[in-house]
């Protein structure tokens, strides 16, 4: 493969993105007096901040390595990963979610369910939750060492120690609102480092136009209807016209529905930055913030992959590596990089990849944190400390996260797509988890037996129908099978995922409500007055103007979905 | 806000753009290194591009300090 060669000036831009990163995080440490300073911000953060924060987090390197990637494999297809699954279940955070968040005062997304639902609901979540941010950041850390292994040959131990080091260093000294005002320049420079790619290769390639023609090309030559790679909607008649292996249905119902709901609405690691605004109607503007930019992500991360796999077959696969007869998609960001920067404009694009593999990780690392601090440490291991101590444990813990991260790093290396292994992890964890909110937040009648019972059957129907179904191609193992006898094979690894996810929503959702009404409540109304829908006084904004009102942004920006969902039909 | 984002991101966005523009010119000459992009010098283009983004940081935050709505 051929090495990438970097210059003075390139090391030069990097150097100067430590700096920077490194100094607001020392710049912040002497506002770090409290335990709430250290993993909630302080509750200060303005809306625009947290927004950007909040898609930055989300903006690791799984994000843009992972969907560059599946952009090559699967084509438009991709985009339902933003434009049905992330805008929606975004806005339904917002409006419908936040105000509970917030206005409980819960600490973290486990703290909510404790006040909800009991003790073991919130265990439960806060261990699984606390397992795989871990196992995200390690994921993020792995996919960037390798990464830098390959393309510049930079040793792999080193990125490791590096990347660790620095991002350990800066949430140590400024805690969350360090990760956070990061997390904002890594937005910024992650966007600007990787426009010019996307222009430059779009120019190589001959324009739009000559790219859909390519890629109709790269459709047919793999046995698909010409517009497979160019159109989101129109082959997903049957899940075996299309690359991607989904039918609508799964593609609505697994993706847009269970995943993203599960992911976009209840996982900590993008729900802390909302909670860290500085107030109620800053938080619930937070998302619906995040979800403009969001919805662009398509051009800047899909397209390169596009550009790239088109470019691979104009030039009868001289473009991407070529392992096992198959064009290794991982690589399609790194090789367009390698292809269109000179010197100089590389150290950028490099260092915006660098940027959303420092966000992806500092936010899992900032999650786990709190997590662990309040959740488990407080809660079950030395309850009735004083605030000092647990700020002094957050600072341990960012420690050990750290570690353990470096651990997964090196545990992570078997699957051809990253992004499939995350998807994976998601729908054993989050899928079922859905259910557990929409029926606790909409559903007073919902228990906590019902609730914590409802989440273990989920999660066990998750890895039961892992374990007796498999992707055409591919080997007992990770992949699914290992319970003996495979009942079903599917197209691919994603239609496996969302199948996984809708199973595990299903049971999740039947088994609450049944284990609910054969349980006696364990809340009462009174006790429930913030945390449930129907027992909460309803929000008025009639004095916010309208662009601030987030039931108006929210409408401007799922009819905005709607539009470019049509564009690409 | 404790500390106004827009003021490190502006320089370093001001530093980065100097530091393309300036290799940019240094380097034009060098046709092997641009003929693959098309004669374009996308060094030079886009350091100007990250300069005035950070100036245009600069401005914003410099403002909202002026400003006396706090």
């Amino acid at each position: 493969m051929p090495r990438i060669e970097l210059h003075a000036v390139d090391y030069l831009i990097l150097s100067v993105y430590f700096v920077f990163v490194l100094g607001i995080g020392w710049a912040l440490r002497r506002y770090v007096k409290t335990g709430e300073d250290f993993f909630l911000s302080g509750r200060s953060i303005p809306a625009w901040v947290a927004g950007l924060a909040f898609i930055s987090a989300n903006l690791g390197a799984q994000e843009v390595i992972g969907m560059s990637a599946s952009g090559a494999k699967y084509g438009i297809m991709t985009s339902h990963f933003y434009w049905v699954g992330a805008i929606p279940a975004m806005v339904f955070l917002a409006i419908f979610m936040m105000p509970f968040y917030y206005g409980s005062r819960a600490r973290s997304v486990p703290e909510y369910l404790k006040l909800r639902f009991d003790e073991k609901t919130r265990g439960f979540n806060a261990i699984s939750f606390a397992v795989m941010t871990v196992f995200s950041s390690g994921i993020s850390m792995y996919a960037l060492a390798k990464f830098f292994e390959i393309l510049l040959g930079w040793n792999f131990h080193f990125s490791v120690f590096i990347s660790g080091v620095i991002v350990l260093a800066y949430i140590f000294l400024g805690g969350l609102t360090s990760a956070i005002y990061n997390e904002v320049l890594q937005f910024f420079l992650i966007v600007l480092g990787l426009l010019p790619l996307v222009l430059l290769g779009l120019r190589d390639v001959g324009g739009w136009h000559e790219l859909i023609r390519k890629l109709s090309e790269v459709a047919v030559s793999k046995g698909f209807a010409p517009g497979t790679m160019t159109q989101s909607w129109a082959h997903t008649g049957s899940a075996a016209s299309n690359p991607l292996g989904v039918e609508w249905f799964g593609v609505v119902f697994g993706l847009g529905f269970v995943l993203s709901f599960g992911y976009w609405c209840t996982d900590f690691l993008v729900v802390q930055r909302a909670m860290a605004a500085n107030s109620m109607l800053a938080a619930r503007r937070t998302p619906l913030i995040a979800a403009i930019p969001k919805m662009l992500f398509p051009a800047l991360v899909i397209l390169p992959g596009l550009i790239a796999i088109s470019m691979h077959y104009k030039t009868k696969g001289m473009f991407l590596p070529v392992e096992n007869g198959q064009p290794n998609y991982n690589m399609a960001m790194p090789m367009m990089l390698g292809r269109y920067y000179p010197a100089g404009m590389l150290g950028l694009g490099l260092t915006a990849l660098m940027a959303s593999f420092m966000s992806g990780m500092a936010g899992n690392v900032t999650a786990f944190n709190t997590v662990w601090t309040y959740d488990i440490y407080q809660s079950y291991i030395r309850p009735g400390q004083s605030d000092k101590h647990y700020l002094w444990m957050g600072h341990m813990t960012t420690v050990v996260g750290i570690l353990l991260s470096v651990a997964c790093a090196y545990a992570a290396t078997r699957f051809n797509n990253i992004l499939d292994l995350l998807q994976l992890v998601f729908a054993f964890v989050n899928a079922p988890l859905f259910a557990t909110f929409m029926l606790g937040m909409f559903w007073r009648r919902a228990t906590g037996h019902g609730a914590f019972f409802g989440l273990l059957g989920g999660t066990i129907t998750a890895a039961i129908h892992h374990g007796l179904t498999l992707p055409t191609g591919t080997q007992v193992g990770i992949h699914g099978g290992w319970l003996g006898t495979i009942v079903h094979q599917y197209p691919s690894d994603m239609a496996q995922n969302f199948w996984t996810a809708i199973f595990a929503w299903t049971v999740c959702f039947v088994v609450t409500i049944v284990i609910s009404l054969a349980t006696v409540r364990n809340k009462t109304d009174e006790q429930l007055k913030g945390l449930v829908y129907s027992l909460t006084p309803k929000i008025k904004d009639r004095d916010v103007p309208w662009h601030k009102q987030p039931a108006t942004l929210g409408i401007i920006v799922v009819a905005a979905a709607v539009v470019l969902n049509i564009i690409f039909w | 806000m404790k500390l106004d984002i827009r003021m490190p991101m502006g320089v370093m966005f001001v530093i980065v753009g100097l530091i393309l523009v300036v290799y940019g010119a240094m380097t034009g000459s060098d046709v092997e290194t641009y003929r693959r992009l098309l004669g374009m010098n996308i060094n030079l283009v886009w350091g100007l591009v990250l300069f005035l983004i950070g100036a245009a940081m600069l401005v914003l935050a410099r403002r909202a300090m002026k400003s006396p709505s706090k």
